[in-house]
């Protein structure tokens, strides 16, 4: 008589490694053909007419990056784009500074609430996300407009001649609005699982109450903070709705340039050149992060 | 005036359904310099709630404490001449062992080469010499304890305070680290202040025991006086075994269930009780014996537990049981069900106030 036995498959509770088979599919035509098609299409020549590329390879995009043409022949070296890059990476960086010191007080109030009351703060935090990013920055343009409440007010004050809108600082408050949930989120999570009583032990052994925060809370919820500059800082270096809808086109960054690429001016591969140099960039920045993470907690931060 | 002294203390919580409870109800005791203070009681006594209040971590409604003349319960915790040694160990996870101890004297701006003096001298004392690289995670429970304590002594504080320091620690661990610190306490000369819910932890280390019950101190006094002579039922249930017998009293001794008789010269000479009405008899289960002619209480055997040093037996008088703490060895155990008799040592038995 054989009876079969059933062998348990893999870790009690795990699922059958087929039910991955769709998102592992879809991640790859959605994330990895897109990808290699950036990169090739960044080595082709533009289309002589409408959109698309010339199958022909040609590395000049890159050169372009670098290089500018001028119309008597001569060449020069072009600053245009490293300057909208350096914009782009100062706007993320100001954003990832400013939503970091505005997370800390508030993560660490909701932490601190009671069970109910901290369920409440949380949702109030994640509202955001149920609105379209659109309409939020639509509302945010009605808000700082010259004719909105706040330009109502300056000219009642009599300054009338400073604007917000279109402005670098109008680009700034749509990312740090957009974005402050992202960084608060990561926070609190660490901080929510902070043992008070070790502020207490410090307390107790004569730390005042800066110190407590400095010396014990602070490398507390460090893997949150480091969390949270990643999950802000590269969306940010992205984004080109804020600046395109606040900053009045004033204030480029990578992302408006290259959507710019795609669209009007009808240049794929330089447009592709472009990302793939953000790209590149962006990855140096999260191997940089997660060094920082592992040389400040001694523990491996892994966010990519 | 003594040297950690406590005046009056009471604090009051109020419970989510509105009632208010007393955690401290108007407690006062004296505590000698040098001296094992331990603080004893179920949970819920106020026992941590008078500690963290001395740490400074909670504040009372109303009292006054003070340690060596000067006033400390309207100053904050990090100006106390305190430490404590907390039950989690709350040990600080991203910094080393010699960094954890050190924090404290670098609060108090300590000279460098002095911390890493005394960091290795707080190290030695717990004998964890040559750890101070480790990290807490890296280390076990016990020497986590053992570092959370150098952390409080490096500080030389003048009380030492322990909040069930040794809870999360295996028996035979515990044992070990209830002598090392009771040497620890006589070498350094602090005065301790040890709060614990487990009698035989709280006799083993303790000079003095105060008990607690419901934010008061029931029983103020030294091991041997609490287990010999405790005040009331609940201190005698509390510290170590006792069977309490409700009997009827009468001029010549106490009628108890099953028809047994425990005679006047039988009782503890202190303790006195009228002529009739029903009393409470504590007896230690040790204090019984078998008694193969006619004894004073007669009852049936229900169980037999060997349990090494001593042979339990479980003996059903009447409505009530009680437990006899017999020898394991050399002399006779009875056997299940059977009929026996028992005896009380001389002046053994107590009357207790319930």
């Amino acid at each position: 008589m054989s009876k079969k036995v059933k062998k348990l498959e893999g870790r009690p509770g795990q699922t059958s490694p087929l039910l991955a088979l769709p998102t592992v599919l879809f991640l790859t035509i959605g994330i990895g053909i897109p990808l290699v098609l950036t990169v090739v299409y960044s080595f082709l020549d533009r289309a002589t007419v409408g959109m698309g590329v010339k199958w022909h390879f040609n590395p000049t995009s890159y050169k372009h990056l670098f290089v500018i043409e001028n119309l008597d022949g001569t060449t020069g070296f072009d600053t245009r784009w490293i300057k909208v890059l350096w914009n782009s990476f100062l706007y993320s960086g100001v954003t990832t500074v400013v939503t970091t010191f505005l997370s800390i007080p508030i993560a660490m109030w909701i932490a601190t609430r009671d069970e109910n009351k901290r369920n409440i703060l949380l949702a109030a935090v994640t509202l955001p996300f149920w609105i379209s990013i659109l309409i939020r920055t639509y509302g945010i343009r009605q808000i700082i407009d010259d004719n909105g409440p706040i330009g109502t007010i300056m000219h009642k004050l009599g300054y009338a001649h400073y604007h917000i809108i279109y402005t670098p600082t109008a680009t700034l408050i749509g990312l740090v609005y957009v974005f402050l949930p992202f960084m608060i989120l990561p926070i609190y999570s660490s901080a929510e699982r902070f043992d008070f009583r070790m502020a207490e032990a410090a307390y107790d052994l004569g730390a005042r109450r800066w110190t407590v925060l400095r010396r014990i809370v602070l490398p507390a919820i460090r893997p949150g903070i480091i969390a949270g500059i990643a999950l802000v800082f590269i969306p940010a270096l992205g984004s080109f709705l804020q600046s395109d809808m606040l900053g009045g086109g004033k204030t480029n960054m990578i992302a408006n340039v290259i959507a710019l690429n795609f669209g009007q001016a009808r240049n794929w591969p330089f447009g592709c050149a472009l990302s793939v140099l953000l790209i590149a960039l962006t990855l140096v920045f999260v191997k940089l992060i997660q060094w920082i993470g592992k040389k400040t907690t001694g523990e491996q931060v892994n966010f990519v | 005036m003594s040297f950690l002294q406590i005046d009056h203390v009471s604090k009051s919580f109020v419970t989510p359904e509105g009632g208010e409870v007393h955690a401290l109800n108007d407690v006062s005791v004296g505590i000698e310099a040098g001296e094992f203070f331990v603080m004893l009681g179920p949970s819920g006594c106020g026992k941590t709630t008078l500690l963290r209040s001395i740490a400074g971590l909670e504040y009372p409604d109303s009292g006054v404490i003070s340690v060596d003349g000067q006033r400390i319960d309207d100053i904050p915790a990090y100006e106390r001449p305190v430490n404590t040694v907390f039950q989690s160990y709350a040990l600080f996870p991203h910094m080393t062992v010699g960094e954890n101890i050190a924090f404290g004297l670098e609060m108090e701006k300590v000279d460098k080469n002095e911390i890493a003096k005394r960091v290795d001298e707080a190290l030695a004392q717990v004998k964890l010499d040559g750890l101070a690289k480790r990290r807490p995670a890296q280390l076990s429970g016990g020497q986590q304890q053992r570092v959370a304590l150098a952390r409080a002594l490096a500080k030389k504080p003048k009380v030492l305070l322990l909040d069930e320091p040794l809870s999360a620690l295996d028996l035979k661990l515990r044992r070990g680290m209830q002598i090392e610190l009771k040497r620890l306490q006589q070498d350094t000369g602090i005065t301790f202040v040890f709060v614990t819910h487990d009698q035989e932890e709280a006799m083993s280390m303790g000079d003095r025991i105060a008990v607690f019950k419901d934010g008061k101190i029931v029983q103020l006094d030294t091991p041997r006086e609490i287990y010999r002579r405790p005040v009331n039922a609940f201190v005698a249930d509390f510290i170590g075994e006792t069977n309490l017998i409700e009997g009827q009293a009468t001029p010549t001794g106490i009628h108890i269930p099953g028809g047994g008789f425990i005679a006047r010269n039988h009782i503890a000479p202190d303790c006195t009780f009228g002529d009739s009405g029903t009393v409470t008899v504590a007896i230690r289960p040790e204090d019984f014996q078998l008694s193969e002619t006619e004894g004073s209480i007669h009852g049936t055997v229900r169980d037999v537990i060997f349990t090494g040093d001593s042979v339990r037996v479980h003996v059903q008088l009447d409505s009530t049981e009680v437990v006899a703490s017999l020898a394991s060895y050399g002399v006779r155990v009875p056997n299940r069900g059977e009929k026996i008799s028992l005896n009380t040592l001389e002046h053994s038995a107590r009357t207790v106030a319930s």
